[in-house]
């Protein structure tokens, strides 16, 4: 777990040092242990990817990730430094997006807005500067809008930009909330399910984008994810699950292989 | 021979000049790209040709190299033929979607030293295929994105090979091999869509193009600050008269959308004053109308329908400049106010003067809904060989059964057989490579074979199209058969999707339907009839009784055209699946292969020429993966009725 030098992947990506380190990590509910003492890292430029069966404690570790949960015991290192317990928005002021398992995207308004809201860390001007729109707030948005473009553009949703998302269906909803994650150009990309309830060619084109973004943007990704194809494609890493435990940790290949993994997928037979 | 008759413009590169010389400051290509429409005059278009020009000076080009240009409707790509036409190479678009084979032989065929392309997904696919490519030496792209990891040994970006161009200093040789060309050399090439064997690549002269793009602008008196919108194929002819030929003849500005999904909205925002579509698009246009209306609240409903009601009645009239009353024009005015202006404006055609339609027949209920809603849609008849123009419809004249008057400049002559010919200035130099097809279809006076038959009708001289000549047969009495003719009324029917009429050398007209599950469905659910396939649903004694009206309508529509009643469908059946391509039974483009279908369903035909009234039948069908399966069914053969003919005409 220390091989933290930097390398180049077989298809020829650059992988750095780690960015994301979580020590020992314990997070209780009452009496209720969904994590349990888990470490692992995430490096720079990779997509790592977090699985396990049903209630095995994904999302809560990426909760605790995006500083939404705090656990009780262990360490997050971001970047070289320990991390302090922090509100979300602390959090994406670091460089952290995500995308939710349910879309929170707001409906009412249009798939523009619903990206320009990703640009909101990055505003620096006042309320009352934003209301007269004169000057440096009109700059700021004519700056913030030309990002939000190029994702726009990226993701190719020209078509729908003056849609209100409540209109769209679930597979393009899905690709506007990654499309406000981007917006925030983050550092580190947390995903929920980004495939969630997709048919297959809503999940390739997702998977494309995934792997487009990781590649043109060098963004770091973890995401959670049900679909073992998918994850086994996508993923240069794996942290394998279950119970609150971690019972797995490596390449696709090695995740595969394990018989810790095997059995809490397939289940064991008891005499 | 080398020069128009008044020493004018002799290339598409004179043209440009010009219109640089005439209005360099007004907008000649506009973009819509990260939401904004970036716009272009005609200088900064020229001089963006001129660097891409002296670019491929630099790479090596020399005069009469193809080179091939590939992706959507951008203006790059039109500077990218006119700067190969600079430097007197051979500008080749090709279809973006074409499957990678169908790009390599077409790159094969003409020996394209380079290819001007899109993106990453035209990248791709000459890749694919680059190893069997000797010839290819080059390829520019466009849009960058996923490419950085590319070999670039022969590849380059198509702002770094401007860049290039800019730093060599080539203007003079640019300039010079320009001066050379002459009014007989090739102009551009295109490939048809090879819907019968192997793509053709037709070959157009500066003749061609230049006086097709004259005589057809001023027939639609087409001016400088007129606007389109480029968004059909740029590998197809029309769009190559339309945003290269007329906009480069006329001065006007030619809008490429931001992507294939926004057309419809980059059409609003443009409002072109000129404008051209197939008659799917308009199709599809009035059905998300309709279905717009049909969820729309009483008052609005009532108010849509009273108001296009008066259009239908006044609109056309008004538009021909026919007497209109005074009540019905301030009827009118009420419903433009009211109902035609809005509608308008939300499809974005407020501004359309001439709207043009071609390519197939368009049902008349579509394209009366058009011009009820003031919208000047007139037909064209046209192909790639003619430089676009045979028949046109004049201001005024404007029906949905011909095709027009010959277009200026265009001789007719109508065959022995009905087949149509002509003869035109526009008529193409020559098939690449291919003087075997070129001789068969282009005699040695210039006349052209169509492969559609038709007649010129008495008193008003417009052609009116019946069908491919091929197609076209007697019956067993030795009336004329033209299947195309009744299955294009049937399939104007939105329950119907497509129609197969059998007759040739038979005692009467039977036919094949295929049900539009879209439009059935939707009935059927609005009517809470219960149906789990597709299968079922095409049998169901309801969905066979409205069929049976949509046939006897069309049955007496047909007899009333003393020359095709013998045409009327007798007997029918609605097939138990949809005409497929991957079962071979149409082509690509969706046009029906008739005699695939006649040796699949033999069994089915010789049902409806005996007295059965059902048939088992069983059927391979290929899943979309390749797989086969079979499905079996009883079909129901219904019986259609039959008007009475007017008198049956002699045989002339």
């Amino acid at each position: 777990m220390d091989g933290a030098a930097p390398y180049v992947t077989a298809d020829g990506r650059q992988i750095g040092g780690v960015l994301m380190d979580m020590r020992g990590i314990t997070l209780r509910f009452g009496g209720v242990e969904a994590i349990k003492n888990i470490s692992f890292d995430i490096r720079e430029g990779e997509i790592r990817a977090i699985i396990g069966p049903n209630g095995a404690g994904k999302s809560s570790m990426l909760n605790v990730i995006s500083g939404f949960y705090h656990p009780q015991d262990g360490e997050v290192w971001f970047r070289g430094e320990k991390r302090k317990p922090m509100k979300p928005y602390q959090v994406a002021r670091l460089g952290i997006a995500r995308t939710f398992q349910n879309i929170a995207l707001f409906e009412g308004m249009s798939v523009l807005d619903n990206i320009m809201t990703g640009r909101l860390t990055h505003m620096k001007t006042g309320l009352l500067a934003q209301a007269i729109w004169k000057g440096r707030a009109e700059a700021e948005e004519v700056a913030n809008r030309e990002i939000v473009e190029k994702v726009i553009d990226f993701l190719e949703i020209q078509a729908i930009r003056k849609t209100p998302v409540g209109r769209l269906p679930y597979g393009l909803k899905k690709r506007v909330e990654l499309a406000r994650a981007l917006a925030a150009e983050p550092k580190l990309l947390l995903l929920d399910e980004p495939m969630a309830g997709m048919n297959v060619e809503e999940k390739e084109d997702m998977s494309r984008f995934i792997l487009d973004v990781n590649d043109e943007f060098g963004t770091t990704i973890a995401l959670i994810e049900h679909d073992m194809g998918v994850v086994m494609d996508l993923s240069d890493r794996v942290v394998v699950m279950d119970y609150g435990r971690k019972i797995g940790d490596g390449t696709p290949d090695e995740v595969r292989n394990n018989q810790e993994v095997i059995d809490a997928y397939l289940g064991v037979a008891h005499d | 021979m080398h020069a128009p008759a008044d020493g004018g413009p002799v290339t598409i590169p004179d043209l440009l000049a010009r219109n640089v010389a005439r209005h360099g400051a007004k907008p000649a290509y506009r973009e819509k790209e990260f939401g904004i429409w970036q716009s272009w005059t005609w200088a900064q278009a020229s001089e963006q040709i001129d660097a891409l020009a002296m670019g491929l000076l630099t790479l090596g080009a020399n005069v009469g190299d193809h080179v091939a240009v590939s992706g959507r409707n951008r203006p790059a790509l039109y500077w990218a033929m006119v700067a190969a036409q600079r430097i007197g190479c051979i500008p080749v678009p090709l279809y973006a979607e074409a499957a990678a084979e169908e790009i390599a032989y077409a790159l094969d065929h003409c020996g394209a030293r380079f290819a001007v392309v899109g993106d990453q997904e035209q990248v791709d696919k000459i890749a694919d295929v680059r190893d069997g490519l000797t010839q290819l030496d080059h390829v520019i792209y466009l849009d960058g994105r996923g490419l950085r990891k590319y070999d670039h040994a022969a590849m380059t970006s198509y702002a770094d090979l401007q860049m290039a161009g800019r730093a060599s200093g080539l203007l003079d040789q640019v300039n010079a091999r320009s001066a050379a060309r002459t009014y007989d050399d090739t102009c551009v090439m295109l490939y048809t869509s090879g819907t019968t064997g192997r793509p053709k690549g037709v070959v157009l002269s500066n003749r061609n193009v230049i006086e097709t793009s004259k005589n057809s602008s001023e027939f639609d008196h087409l001016r400088a600050d007129d606007e389109v919108l480029a968004y059909l194929p740029m590998a197809w002819v029309g769009d190559f008269i339309f945003s290269v030929g007329q906009a480069m003849w006329t001065g006007f500005c030619v809008n490429c959308p931001e992507s294939a999904d926004t057309m419809q909205l980059d059409l609003r925002e443009i409002g072109p004053t000129y404008f051209f579509a197939p008659p799917r698009v308009f199709e599809q246009q009035l059905t998300n109308v309709m279905i717009r209306m049909e969820d729309a609240g009483r008052f609005k409903k009532w108010l849509f329908h009273r108001y296009m009601a008066v259009g239908r009645r006044v609109g056309a009239l008004l538009l021909d400049g026919k007497q209109v009353s005074a009540g019905d024009r301030l009827n009118y005015m009420l419903a433009k106010l009211l109902v035609i202006g809005p509608l308008k404006n939300t499809l974005g055609l407020s501004r359309v003067r001439v709207g043009y339609t071609a390519g197939e027949a368009i049902g008349p209920e579509i394209f009366d809904f058009y011009r009820a809603l003031g919208i000047n849609l007139k037909q064209l008849y046209g192909q790639t060989e003619a430089t676009v123009f045979i028949t046109q419809q004049p201001d005024g004249e404007v029906r949905s059964d011909t095709v027009g008057v010959p277009s200026p400049g265009v001789e007719l002559r109508i065959a022995e057989n009905g087949e149509v010919f002509y003869r035109s200035p526009g008529v193409f130099v020559e098939y690449y490579k291919n003087p075997e097809s070129t001789a068969s279809t282009k005699d040695a006076d210039g006349w052209v074979a169509t492969g559609d038959a038709g007649f010129i009708e008495d008193g008003t001289g417009h052609l009116r199209i019946i069908d491919r000549a091929k197609d076209v047969g007697k019956m067993a009495d030795g009336r004329l058969f033209a299947p195309k003719y009744v299955e294009n009324k049937l399939k104007f029917y939105p329950n119907i999707l497509e129609a197969v009429v059998f007759g040739a050398n038979r005692d009467y007209c039977t036919a094949f339907i295929n049900i539009d599950l879209t439009a059935v469905g939707n009935w059927a659910e609005r009517n809470n009839i219960a149906y789990s396939s597709y299968q079922e649903l095409s049998q169901h004694s309801r969905v066979l009784d409205m069929i049976l009206g949509h046939v006897s309508e069309v049955n007496r529509s047909v007899a009333a055209d003393p020359m095709l009643a013998g045409c009327q469908v007798h007997r029918f059946l609605v097939l138990h699946k949809e005409l497929d391509a991957d079962d071979g039974e149409m082509t690509r483009t969706r046009k029906v292969r008739r005699r695939i279908v006649e040796e699949k369903f033999h069994d089915l035909i010789t049902a409806l020429y005996g007295g059965a009234a059902e048939i088992y039948t069983e059927t391979e069908v290929t899943y979309e993966d390749g797989r086969k399966g079979k499905i079996t069914a009883t079909l129901v053969i219904c019986d259609a009725l039959v008007a009475a003919e007017q008198h049956k005409v002699a045989a002339e």
